[in-house]
């Protein structure tokens, strides 16, 4: 099946935007209808390219932050980088019914698949946590109660991308559970964390080593070569920790 | 934004140059480094991507040696894999 999808040859093809969600100030879901789409696996990408009228090229990479359980529908989660050449075009111009140049899925080791059974960890920085909905949407459209743990690190409250899904995830009581922690600003009352991701804090949210959990951290480079270190100095096995770093430039 | 300034990424950023190539995903692939022997998938290794550039080195995780080095241009790709011993594609049945 996702087999399948993987081995198919890579080719650009047109999708239209069916609705653009407004997630956080900077941060806009792209719902996208893609015909003929082969299917994804949750935690891959596909590739955009914008063409300029002279014929100028920009291409960036862009988690799908839907379940593979979505027929025909792909969601990227896109956040605007002020200097950056291509996302403040897709968060702020693109609107239903405008066209969209993509590929993909594209990767096969960033991957969680429903049919797994031991227990996920989650560690996501800022918009890292996109491919991570892919994982918790797909976790809850197959009813699957392996236990998963996502631990999100974002600036304030009003930067927490998904929120009432990720209440609703939470909530569920299917052994899903949600750990935020924010680094800049904390609402009044606040009782979560409100530090940047260290040691203490993976030791206090994750699942001990000897549970064997299976980890996908993402976020920006030295926020996921901090987590995995870190975990890894807490007696994790480094061949079960897998990594998606995204760069601080680029946008 | 300096467009000239290497981006620390890591595998995943190359799966799609590496599709245009290769019929199969590689960033699922295990390789083991020539140099130290580490044996790691493709998608978790660190990459040197250079956005304006030509293309992507992979380096080893473990060691820091190149393990790749991909080049596309003029009408042509060239691709440098002398840091990597073996590379193993899982396919399946």
């Amino acid at each position: 099946m996702a087999r399948a999808a993987v081995q198919r040859r890579l080719t650009w093809r047109l999708a239209e935007v069916a609705a653009v969600i407004a997630e956080t100030p900077r941060v806009r879901s792209l719902v996208l209808a893609v015909p003929d789409w082969p299917g994804h696996l949750a935690g891959q990408h596909v590739d955009v390219r914008l063409t300029a009228e002279d014929g100028y090229q920009a291409q960036r990479s862009y988690s799908i932050s839907s379940a593979p359980d979505d027929e025909g529908r792909l969601t990227l989660t896109v956040e605007r980088l002020e200097d950056g050449e291509v996302s403040p075009y897709l968060t702020d111009e693109l609107r239903a019914g405008d066209e969209l140049e993509l590929r993909g899925p594209i990767g096969g080791y960033f991957v969680w698949q429903a049919s797994g059974t031991d227990p996920i960890l989650l560690v996501g920085g800022g918009s890292g946590v996109c491919p991570l909905m892919a994982m918790l949407r797909h976790r809850a459209a197959r009813s699957s109660t392996v236990p998963a743990r996502l631990l999100y690190s974002a600036r304030d409250l009003g930067d927490v991308i998904y929120r009432p899904e990720l209440d609703r995830l939470a909530a569920a009581g299917d052994g899903a559970e949600v750990t935020l922690t924010l680094t800049r600003a904390r609402p009044p009352g606040w009782t979560g964390y409100g530090r940047r991701v260290d040691a203490e804090m993976l030791a206090e949210v994750a699942w001990p080593p000897e549970r064997r959990p299976l980890t996908f951290v993402c976020g920006p480079t030295p926020f996921v070569e901090l987590v995995a270190g870190s975990l890894v100095a807490l007696g994790h096995d480094p061949g079960r920790i897998k990594t998606e770093r995204f760069g601080p430039t680029g946008g | 934004m300096d467009e000239t300034t290497t981006r620390r990424l890591d595998g995943n950023a190359c799966a799609g140059l590496l599709r245009e190539l290769f019929a199969h995903d590689l960033t699922a692939a295990s390789g083991s480094c020539a140099s130290c022997g580490a044996v790691a998938q493709i998608g978790g290794q660190p990459l040197y991507d250079y956005p304006d550039g030509p293309g992507a080195v992979l380096r080893c995780g473990s060691c820091e040696s190149v393990l790749l080095v991909v080049v596309r241009g003029a009408g042509r790709y060239r691709m440098a894999a002398t840091g990597l011993r073996w590379l193993e594609v899982e396919v399946g049945e």
